[in-house]
């Protein structure tokens, strides 16, 4: 249904203003599936299927997330981390899902001036390249799968 | 309670120095570079940007276009004509008032005194001529001055390097000032000066110009990529170059 209504929409616009482009640049990105946010942290899981630590560690370490161009997580096995951003290791002893969720979803909630990729939102972004447009960088199910690889991080 | 004060004071004066310090003296990006890129840079006949300079050197005096003028037809040696010339690019074409870098210079006198086609940003012919003219000035001190007629594309050029963009969400700022010396993966992050361009980076098994190197971060923080040549990209190049006073032309540059 909402894809259909996307379709409506966009064949709309192209018969209004004759351009893809300038489609792209009136609609603003279909808003994600609605979370909430509990002081520092996201209490309900973004999927109802459980996170799969296996699968998030693929992500984590592929190109999807890339989270070891800045992280180093020795546990990971893998030969180069970086050290932009703070170690992860022992991090799902130190902070709950919940508040995993909220810093992987969005950290610029919590800290304005991070360098840390917003890894499940759309808006209030700029110029953003026309492939990934409107696109979270991680899909719910893999924002879940993070999470879960995070936790067996003690 | 007076020694308390003292050493607040000596805190104070070092912090100062410090931030000091970091606005004087920036880092190339050649000093970030391991030894084995170093000592290919450092050597003429290792160093496999000179292929590129040898080549432009052949192109000044070959003669092109209608007029079958080459560049030494007017210039004569590029060794004094262009001495200096790259530790002033980019400056303001006042013929345009828009900001005109080394290859659109090359460019602009092709059309205007060679009658001849502009060459392709990112050709082999004008990045060896690029790189040819740029040599030149190899070891003088960056030197663009900020004036009233190139102030406006200055400032465009700085907001710029402090805009967020792309999915990523990073601005040039967040990682070659915050984060000069980390390190991404294996990469140590530069300050991201573009003194040694056009360069030849391991990566591309090439040399490449300033605004090949500029959109690959654009790739990389998923943002729409500016044309070669583009305004933006030249608005950039001018404040990257102002922002590396202090220090010296290193064309043609090794880099990983």
């Amino acid at each position: 249904m909402r894809r259909f209504y996307r379709n409506a929409r966009r064949t709309w616009c192209i018969a209004a203003f004759g351009a893809v482009a300038g489609c792209a640049a009136l609609v603003p990105p279909e808003p994600l599936p609605a979370f909430t946010v509990a002081g520092d942290a996201i209490p309900v899981p973004l999927v109802q299927a459980a996170g799969d630590s296996a699968r998030g560690r693929t992500v984590m370490a592929g190109r999807d997330a890339n989270c070891l161009l800045c992280h180093a997580i020795p546990e990971s096995g893998e030969r180069f981390m970086g050290n932009v951003a703070p170690p992860l290791s022992g991090v799902g002893a130190r902070l709950s899902s919940a508040q995993l969720r909220l810093r992987v979803v969005d950290q610029s909630r919590l800290n304005r001036d991070t360098v840390m990729p917003s890894y499940y939102r759309v808006n209030g972004l700029t110029r953003v390249a026309e492939a990934y447009r409107g696109k979270p960088i991680l899909t719910a199910q893999q924002v879940e799968d993070v999470v879960a690889y995070l936790q067996t991080l003690r | 309670m007076i020694r308390r004060f003292l050493q607040a004071g000596v805190v104070a004066l070092l912090l100062m120095q410090s931030v000091a310090l970091a606005a004087t003296s920036p880092r190339s990006g050649i000093t970030y570079a391991g030894a084995d890129v170093r000592a290919l840079q450092a050597d003429d006949f290792a160093n496999p940007g000179m292929l590129w300079v040898a080549r432009g050197e052949k192109l000044w005096s070959t003669p092109a276009g209608r007029n079958n003028k080459a560049c030494a037809s007017c210039h004569q040696e590029a060794a004094s004509s262009m001495k200096g010339v790259a530790a002033r690019y980019p400056r303001i074409d006042t013929a345009t008032g828009k900001v005109i870098n080394i290859e659109g210079r090359i460019n602009t006198c092709r059309e205007r005194n060679q009658a001849a086609d502009p060459l392709q940003y990112e050709s082999e012919e004008l990045l060896a001529l690029t790189a040819y003219v740029a040599h030149q000035s190899r070891g003088m001190p960056v030197a663009v001055v900020a004036d009233a007629a190139n102030r406006p594309h200055l400032e465009r050029g700085r907001e710029i390097y402090y805009r967020r963009q792309g999915q990523m969400n990073l601005a040039c700022v967040n990682c070659h000032e915050q984060n000069a010396g980390r390190k991404l993966l294996a990469e140590t992050i530069s300050e991201g000066h573009g003194n040694a361009y056009p360069a030849y980076r391991l990566e591309w098994q090439a040399t490449g110009s300033l605004h090949r190197r500029l959109r690959a971060c654009y790739f990389g923080v998923r943002a729409v990529m500016p044309a070669f040549g583009s305004d933006e990209l030249l608005d950039l190049e001018l404040y990257l170059a102002r922002r590396a006073t202090g220090l010296t032309v290193e064309t043609p540059g090794v880099r990983r």
